[in-house]
């Protein structure tokens, strides 16, 4: 915890003054959240303390169990914290969620399978109520975003995985949300396929400004897509490092083959490995 | 009862085969061949009951059926696809089974023909093998010409074994005698399922079924009672609720209130259990979608729940389907007026009326399929997204 | 542990047990309701003057009430179990024996039968293709409702007593047991198949070793399905055999002569012979599949 809070102030300092930086989207403060299982209560988060400013690619990265999809679920108001104080966006997670102000992504594609492809990315908006002709052009743009104009009227098991997955971040965009959460989103799919929406997802975020909060398990994935690196750790889970990651913000599959990058890609396995020391 | 294992397989969801190969059918030309030699040495039946026994070369008519089926198998050996040789064999069973059909309009008694028999066994194996072919061949072939033809060979065989052996009309009449009775006591059946069907079934099945969706709703807004009601559920589906027809019969009267509301009861649970677990159907993953929208219950119910819902509900409805049926004619035992298929069965079995029996078992065998059919067209319509039907 | 067991009893005893609470309550109401004019005429017939608690009782105690109250529905089946020997008719153990036997012989021809037709089915590939559509086709027809018919043309055929029964209740039970078993015999793992080629095992052998046992689970579950059915079935077709023994005999007599607490207990002993044979079938699956060493 205290790592945690050591390697908060440097970020915040380096940016010169606070009103200099822009503003926070995120702000967790010593949030803990405890479920209470039939045996044992399990900590799922113990005082995790977090900013995350706008236009931030934020990687929560963590071996399972560490925490990393609870903190997301807690931001996006699916999970309540059993302690410590949390806004999203300047107002409390739920007051976010109802004014619609993120777009989750989850680990599957979660798609209608009695719905077409577009009338899947027009879900949120029917849900908001907006009329027919905005919706349609709302999703036919943001599907043109994810490469997938023209599939429009396809059903979802007459695509591929990726393009299923494409397909939730669309639905996600389509909110026109402030803040995008991801939740390995590209867990399920093959190497190839998951290099190919990597490239894809940092060629969006460079292109819309979106604050991003990405949970993920691989650490390329981590350190290729993000401004910052959040490593966590399990039983209790708890961040142990935040890493900035300074890398051009114009990225291309070659950059992980540079020094920098693997520089960085080191830090971030040095501070896992310390997680696990702690609990062996 | 049989509801969920019914639904399951006339879903098709049967587990995709992997059938253990068979030796191809060809083996069975041979034997086709020899039951159809060792037939012409055998008679083919006898003019009137008491008559001498004729043989092929005596009825140049059936010598002619034979070397047509003959001639019409021996065509298909040179065709160059096995697909054309089946079409040929195809006719080849149609004649030999049309034989024994222009015997009997002579006036033949079939009851000592062993040869013809032995013949009509020689036709159906290679019927066999004709099937066989067909069904190798995936498309409308094998899902609906195939079972055609089976339940065609069916008919024909209980309608030529019937007349052949002159069973007696008590124990199994012709299904030409049943359609003959179906069509002369039309009106009399109209009536049978006007009372029964349109008054009783329909109305029991919307308002059992009607009961059973809402009370399942109910029960998801208050899981307290879904827990009471679930165990009283599973206990229901295996006690026999038919045997409140007679206390109905008592509270209600004769008339279709009383069949409405033994169908009332013993639709209710089939729905009730069904609609429980569609809702359940949705994945964590999606309502957690729902509510990061922040849409309230019912917008989550119609936009997500009940489509996922939709297979359990239509599983719970055909289920019921037949039980309603069922409910409304037994319940007609145990009273009614005059008029309703349960009374029709039970009055005329009493009275060795049987041919008017099976024109209602007709009736009721084409109500309970129709109904069925109809609601799995319209499944396959509304749910043509679900991973079990998209298998076609 | 304890704590399981306090999630246990809260969780789901408790909503159960204020059900049937509320099932009883509304259950000794309704008798007030349907059973009250009765009772209220029977009261003014006498000529003294009467009281809530009177009518109540009165209501409770009807000789031939519209709807019997629990209690009097257990009453008469202690007395008809306990009252006479097993084999009196007016025993009504002797009545659920009956229809019991005809149940079970009717099950046990509907297994063979069907486990034959999906041996075949799954075999054969013509037969999957012609048999299957039939023997799905054939439970769309109301067979239960005819039941009493067969149970007449086969007496014309000479078959009398139990087997038309049985044979009713076969009719019934193939079907579930058909259809769980094609899938059960199919529900072998495309691997384990492929194993059993590498030892070039014959269609025998894997049926034996492979799909047999994999089929189990299925097996049972059909078996469940069909002894509810089954016992349906012959209940049914006691109805028109004019009153020799069985339950459903009894309902039809009860429904005659308006002993409406006759047809109760009938009714209740039809749910418990229903419920014991199904738990039979569990135990039998709990032996067997701990044989099998399953999970």
């Amino acid at each position: 915890m205290v790592l945690a809070q050591t390697s908060l102030q440097p970020s915040e300092a380096a940016g010169g003054a606070p009103d200099a930086l822009p503003r926070p989207i995120v702000q967790a403060d010593k949030l803990s959240l405890v479920y209470q299982a039939t045996d044992k209560p399990v900590v799922a988060l113990s005082e995790v303390s977090l900013i995350i400013r706008e236009g931030d690619f934020v990687s929560l990265i963590g071996p399972s169990g560490c925490g990393k999809t609870t903190l997301l679920r807690v931001i996006a108001d699916l999970e309540r914290p059993t302690g410590g104080a949390i806004t999203v966006a300047g107002t409390t997670p739920e007051k976010a969620r109802l004014d619609r102000l993120y777009g989750y992504v989850f680990q599957a594609p979660a798609l209608y399978p009695w719905r077409s492809i577009e009338r899947n990315v027009m879900l949120p908006l029917e849900i908001m109520g907006l009329p027919k002709a905005e919706r349609q052009a709302r999703a036919r743009a943001q599907l043109e975003l994810v490469g997938l104009a023209g599939f429009e009227k396809k059903f979802p098991w007459q695509l591929s995985g990726g393009m299923q997955q494409r397909t939730s971040i669309a639905r996600a965009l389509a909110l026109q949300p402030e803040l995008l959460l991801m939740d390995e989103p590209f867990g399920a799919l093959d190497e190839i396929t998951r290099d190919h929406l990597n490239l894809h997802l940092t060629q969006l975020w460079r292109r819309m400004g979106k604050t991003c909060v990405f949970v993920t398990h691989s650490i390329s994935e981590a350190v290729f897509l993000s401004t910052r690196i959040v490593v966590m750790s399990p039983r209790p889970g708890r961040i142990l490092d935040v890493i900035d990651c300074d890398l051009p913000r114009e990225r291309t599959l070659d950059l992980r083959e540079t020094p920098e990058f693997a520089a960085i890609a080191h830090r971030v396995r040095e501070g896992l490995k310390e997680g696990h020391s702690y609990d062996d | 009862m049989s509801g969920p294992v019914l639904a399951q397989a006339a879903g098709g969801k049967a587990a995709p085969a992997r059938p253990v190969r068979r030796p191809s059918p060809a083996g069975m030309l041979p034997v086709v061949a020899g039951l159809a030699a060792l037939a012409l040495f055998l008679p083919i039946g006898q003019r009137g009951a008491e008559g001498a026994a004729v043989t092929w070369l005596g009825h140049p008519m059936a010598l002619l059926f034979l070397l047509g089926a003959a001639l019409c198998v021996g065509t298909g050996r040179s065709a160059v696809t096995p697909m054309r040789s089946a079409v040929m064999e195809l006719a080849a069973v149609l004649l030999a089974w049309a034989l024994p059909f222009h015997l009997l309009g002579e006036g033949f008694d079939l009851g000592r023909a062993w040869g013809m028999w032995l013949f009509l066994v020689a036709a159906t194996v290679l019927l066999w093998r004709v099937l066989a072919v067909f069904s190798a061949v995936p498309g409308a072939l094998r899902s609906a010409v195939v079972p055609g033809l089976f339940g065609l060979g069916l008919l024909a065989g209980w309608e030529v074994v019937v007349r052949g052996f002159s069973v007696p009309f008590i124990l199994l009449p012709a299904p030409s005698a049943i359609l003959a009775t179906t069509a002369a006591q039309a009106p009399v059946l109209w009536a049978d399922f006007y009372q029964t069907v349109v008054k009783s079934v329909l109305r029991g099945y919307l308002i059992g079924c009607g009961a059973g969706f809402a009370v399942a709703i109910l029960a998801d807004r208050v899981p307290f009672l879904a827990r009471g009601l679930l165990p009283l559920g599973n206990v229901a589906s295996a006690i026999p609720i038919v045997g409140i027809a007679p206390i109905m019969v008592m509270w209600f009267g004769f008339d279709w209130q009383s069949k409405a509301a033994v169908i009332v009861v013993m639709t209710f649970f089939p729905m009730l259990i069904n609609t429980l677990a569609g809702l359940a159907a949705s994945e964590r993953i999606q309502i957690d979608l729902m509510r990061s929208y922040a849409a309230g219950y019912w917008r989550t119910l119609a936009l997500l729940r009940l489509p996922n819902a939709l297979p359990f509900l239509y599983n719970g409805l055909k289920i019921n389907s037949t039980l309603a049926l069922i409910g409304a004619i037994v319940a007609e035992f145990f009273g009614t007026p005059v008029v309703g298929m349960g009374f029709r069965i039970s009055t005329e079995v009493a009275r060795m009326n049987l041919d008017i029996v099976w024109a209602t078992i007709v009736v009721a065998a084409l109500t309970g399929s129709l109904f069925y059919g109809g609601l799995a067209l319209l499944e396959r319509a509304t749910t043509a997204w679900h991973p079990s039907m998209r298998r076609r | 542990m304890t704590t399981r067991v306090g999630v246990t009893v809260g969780e789901r005893l408790l909503p159960l047990g204020v059900t049937l609470l509320a099932v009883l309550v509304l259950w000794y109401a309704g008798t007030l309701w349907l059973n009250g004019p009765q009772a209220a005429e029977m009261l003014n017939r006498a000529g003294t003057d009467w009281g809530a608690m009177d009518f109540a009782r009165r209501a409770f105690t009807m000789p031939r009430p519209l709807l019997p109250t629990p209690d009097q529905i257990l009453v008469e089946l202690h007395k008809s179990v306990t009252g006479y020997p097993l084999t009196n008719v007016r025993n009504l153990l002797y009545h659920a024996g009956v229809t019991a036997g005809a149940a079970l012989t009717g099950l046990g021809l509907g297994v063979l039968l069907g486990i034959v037709l999906a041996a075949g089915i799954v075999h054969v590939k013509v037969l999957e293709h012609s048999l299957l559509p039939w023997v799905i086709a054939s439970q769309t027809i109301p067979i239960l409702a005819i039941a009493p018919m067969v149970v007449v043309i086969l007496g014309n055929a000479g078959l009398t007593g139990l087997m038309p029964k049985a044979l009713i209740c076969m009719y019934l039970c193939f079907f579930p047991i058909t259809v769980g078993m094609v899938k059960g015999l199919r529900a072998a793992d495309p691997l384990w198949l492929d194993l059993m080629r590498t030892y070039s095992a014959g269609a025998a052998t894997t049926f034996w070793k492979l799909r047999t046992p994999a089929s189990l689970p299925y097996l049972f579950a059909s078996l469940k399905v069909s002894v509810a059915i089954s016992v349906v079935g012959a209940i049914v077709a006691e109805l028109p055999t004019g009153g020799q023994a069985g339950i459903g005999t009894r309902l039809l007599s009860g429904s005659y002569y308006g002993q409406t607490i006759q047809i109760w207990s009938a009714l209740v002993m039809a749910a418990l012979l229903s419920m014991a044979l199904i738990g039979v079938v569990r135990v039998a699956e709990t032996v067997v599949v701990r044989q099998a060493g399953a999970r």
